[in-house]
C-alpha cells in the first residue's frame, strides 16, 4: 500500500465511508433481524425455555426430544417434502402449459391473461377459506357440480389423502406469476429458430422439444428452485385449511389438533409455530428453526451455483 | 381492461409461392382448427380460474340458511351481507390496521432498500459478491427460522407485542426482496449516466435521486405494490405480534376469527372475503403494468 499516492488512498477512504453510508440501513438489518436471531436460534437450541423462567442448559435434550418424541416433527417433514415434489414439479408443469396456451391465443389474449393471473392476487388467508367453502364435502358448489356430472364426491380437506391434493389445486389455482414468467421467457424464443425448424420438418413435439424446451430451461430452473423455497416456508395455506375444515376456527382457548386430517397439513414451518407459541417450549421450537434454515440454505446454495438467472452477470 | 397488450406470436407463412390452391385451401383449415382448440382449452382454464370467484360472490349474496343447502344460484340478492360484515365490530380496525401496516411498511422498505440496491448495482467494492449472497440468503430465509428470538427481543426488550410495530420497524432497514429486485433493475441502466454526472461534479447521494431514481419509476412502483400486497397478506406476522390484541388484528388475520365467531355463516364469510379480495383486484386493473413488470423482472434471465 505504501506505493499508492497518499491523494489516491484518502479518495479511497472516502468512497468506503460513502458504500457504508448507502449499505447502512441493510447492514443494521442483517446484523439484527439476521445475524443476531441466528445466533440466538442456535443458543436456544441447547436451552430449555418457556420463555418466563430463567434458559437452563439442557445439552442436546431439545434435539432428541424432537426427533424422536415429537409426534408432529416426521409428519411434517414428510408432509413438506411430498409438497415440495409434487406441488413445485405440478406447478411448474401447469404455468408452462398455462404460459405456452396464452402465447398461441390469438382472440381476447390480454382478456384470458387478466383471467389467469387474477387468483394469484386473491390474499391467501381468502383463498384458502374460499376453497374451504368451494370443496366443502356437504354442500360445497364443487361437490354439487361432481354429483350432478355424476362423478365421485371426495372428502377434499377432510380426507387425509385428498388433504395435501387439495392444497395442491389451490396452489394451482395461483399460477399466475408463474405463468407470466414463462409467457415473458417463451415470448423471447427468436422466431428464426422456430422458421428454421420448420423448414427442417420438425413438428409441433419436435419444435417443443429442441427450439423451445433448451430456451427456457433457465426460467424452468427458476421456477423449480423459487418454488421450492417458497414451499419450505409454505405455512398459511395449511393452517388456515385445517383450522376452518375441522371446524376450529378463531376464538381463543379452542383446541386445535395441528394438521387436521390426521396430521396430513402440518408443514415445517407450522411446527415451529407449534413448540414455540403454542407449547411454550423454545428450546425444541429453535431445534426444528435450525433444520428449516439448514434446508432453506441447501437449496439456496444449489441457487447460488447455477446462477439460474438469479445473480445478474457483474458488470 | 388489458385488450391490447396482449402477446401475441406472428403467425408463420402458411403458403409458398409454388403451393397450389388446395394446399393453401387445407393450411387454413388446419389454421381455423387450431384456432378452435386453443380457444377451447382457454375457455376451459378460464372456467377453472373464475368459477371460484363466481362461486364465492353467489354464495356472498345468499341467506344464511340457503348458503346451507347445495343450491348454486341465489334465491334473494342479500345485498345486505356486505353492510353487516362492514358493521361486524372490529371490521374498520382491521382495515386500518392492513392499511398503517401495508402502508407505513412499503414507505419504509422501498425508502431504506433504495440506497442500499444502488450500492450494490452501482458501486464496486470489496465484498460486493459477499453482500449480494446474504441479500439473497435472507430473501431466502422462512421467518419462521428467526421467529422466537424476534419476539422475545421484541416482547420482552421492548414490550411492543401486541402492536404492529414489531411488523413494521424492521423495514426501515431494508427489505432483501426489495434491494434484489431493484438492484437488478439498477444494473440495465447504463454507466453512462452515473458517470456524465461524475464528471460534472455531482455527488454520488444526488446523482442516485436526480438521474437514476427518475429511470427506476417503473421498477420502484412494482416493488412497492409488491410489497404492499405482501403486507396485506401477511398472516403469519400479525399472528405471532398481533394475536393476543384484537385491536392491533389485520385483514388476513381477522377474517380466520370471523369465520370462528360466525361458525356457519358461510354468507357472512363469504362476503367478508370478497371484501378483502376487492381491493387487491381493483388495484389491480389500475397498475397492472406494474404487476406484471415487478413479475418478469423477478424472472429476468442474467
Amino acid at each position: 500500500m505504501s506505493t499508492v499516492h497518499p491523494g489516491l488512498r484518502a479518495k479511497r477512504r472516502k468512497a468506503n465511508l460513502r458504500t457504508l453510508g448507502f449499505l447502512s440501513p441493510w447492514l443494521i438489518g442483517f446484523s439484527v433481524f439476521f445475524a443476531y436471531p441466528l445466533i440466538s436460534t442456535v443458543y436456544f437450541s441447547f436451552m430449555k425455555y418457556d420463555g418466563f423462567a430463567p434458559p437452563t442448559w439442557v445439552g442436546l435434550k431439545n434435539w432428541t426430544y424432537v426427533f424422536s418424541d415429537y409426534p408432529f416433527f416426521w409428519p411434517a417433514l414428510r408432509n413438506t417434502l411430498w409438497l415440495v415434489l409434487v406441488m413445485v414439479s405440478l406447478r411448474v408443469l401447469f404455468g408452462l402449459g398455462i404460459g405456452l396456451l396464452i402465447t398461441k391465443i390469438k382472440t381476447g389474449a390480454g382478456l384470458f391473461r387478466t383471467f389467469f393471473y387474477l387468483p394469484y392476487l386473491a390474499p391467501p388467508v381468502a383463498a384458502t377459506m374460499s376453497f374451504v367453502f368451494l370443496l366443502n364435502p356437504g354442500t360445497g358448489p364443487a361437490n354439487t357440480v361432481l354429483n350432478a356430472l355424476g362423478l365421485p364426491e371426495p372428502g377434499w380437506f377432510t380426507d387425509p389423502s385428498w388433504s395435501k391434493p387439495s392444497l395442491t389445486l389451490l396452489a394451482l389455482w395461483g399460477i399466475g406469476d408463474l405463468m407470466v414468467i414463462f409467457m415473458a421467457a417463451l415470448l423471447d424464443v427468436p422466431k428464426e429458430q422456430y422458421e428454421a425448424a420448420e423448414l427442417d420438418g420438425a413438428g409441433p413435439w419436435h419444435r417443443f422439444r429442441f427450439v423451445t424446451l433448451p430456451n427456457i430451461s433457465p426460467i424452468v430452473l427458476f421456477a423449480v428452485i423459487t418454488g421450492v423455497i417458497a414451499t419450505m416456508q409454505y405455512y398459511t395455506e395449511p393452517l388456515v385449511a385445517a383450522k376452518v375444515a375441522s371446524g376450529v376456527i378463531g376464538g381463543s382457548g379452542q383446541q386445535f389438533e395441528p394438521g387436521y386430517p390426521d396430521r396430513t397439513t402440518l408443514t415445517v414451518p407450522q411446527i415451529v409455530y407449534n413448540l414455540g407459541f403454542q407449547r411454550f417450549d423454545t428450546g425444541a421450537a429453535c431445534v426444528v428453526a435450525l433444520v428449516l434454515f439448514a434446508l432453506a440454505m441447501t437449496f439456496t446454495a444449489v441457487l447460488m451455483r447455477r446462477r439460474s438467472g438469479f445473480m445478474t452477470a457483474e458488470d | 381492461m388489458a385488450t391490447t397488450t396482449g402477446p401475441t406470436l406472428t403467425p408463420l407463412p402458411s403458403t409458398l409461392p409454388e403451393e397450389t390452391g388446395g394446399a393453401r385451401r387445407e393450411a387454413r383449415r388446419r389454421a381455423t382448427l387450431e384456432w378452435i382448440a386453443v380457444h377451447s382449452l382457454a375457455i376451459a382454464a378460464a372456467l377453472f380460474f373464475l368459477l371460484p370467484f363466481v362461486f364465492v360472490f353467489l354464495t356472498a349474496v345468499m341467506s344464511s340458511d340457503q348458503a346451507l343447502t347445495r343450491e348454486l344460484w341465489p334465491h334473494t340478492w342479500e345485498w345486505g351481507n356486505f353492510a353487516t360484515v362492514w358493521n361486524t365490530p372490529g371490521f374498520l380496525t382491521w382495515w386500518r390496521n392492513t392499511l398503517l401496516y401495508a402502508g407505513l411498511g412499503t414507505v419504509l422498505a422501498v425508502g431504506s432498500s433504495i440506497p442500499v440496491a444502488y450500492a450494490l448495482a452501482k458501486f464496486r467494492f470489496r465484498g460486493r459478491n459477499l453482500a449480494m449472497m446474504l441479500v439473497i440468503a435472507m430473501m431466502m430465509l422462512p421467518p419462521q427460522v428467526v421467529v422466537v428470538p424476534m419476539y422475545l427481543f421484541w416482547a420482552k426488550q421492548l414490550d411492543l407485542a401486541g402492536t404492529l410495530w414489531p411488523l413494521i420497524i424492521p423495514f426501515a432497514f431494508g427489505n432483501a426482496f426489495t434491494i434484489f429486485l431493484l438492484r437488478q433493475f439498477l444494473l440495465t441502466i447504463p454507466k453512462e449516466y452515473t458517470e456524465a454526472a461524475r464528471i460534472d461534479g455531482c455527488s454520488e447521494f444526488r446523482t442516485m435521486v436526480r438521474i437514476v431514481l427518475p429511470m427506476a419509476k417503473p421498477a420502484i412502483a412494482a416493488v412497492a405494490l409488491f410489497h404492499f400486497f405482501y403486507c396485506w397478506n401477511d398472516y403469519f406476522g400479525p399472528q405471532i405480534y398481533a394475536s393476543e390484541n384484537p385491536a392491533a388484528w389485520t385483514l388476513s388475520y381477522g377474517l380466520e376469527s370471523f369465520k370462528g365467531a360466525h361458525q356457519t355463516d358461510w354468507n357472512l364469510t363469504m362476503a367478508a372475503t370478497v371484501m378483502i379480495m376487492a381491493p387487491v383486484i381493483v388495484v389491480f386493473f389500475f397498475a397492472q403494468k406494474a404487476f406484471i413488470e415487478g413479475v418478469t423482472l423477478t424472472g429476468v434471465k442474467g
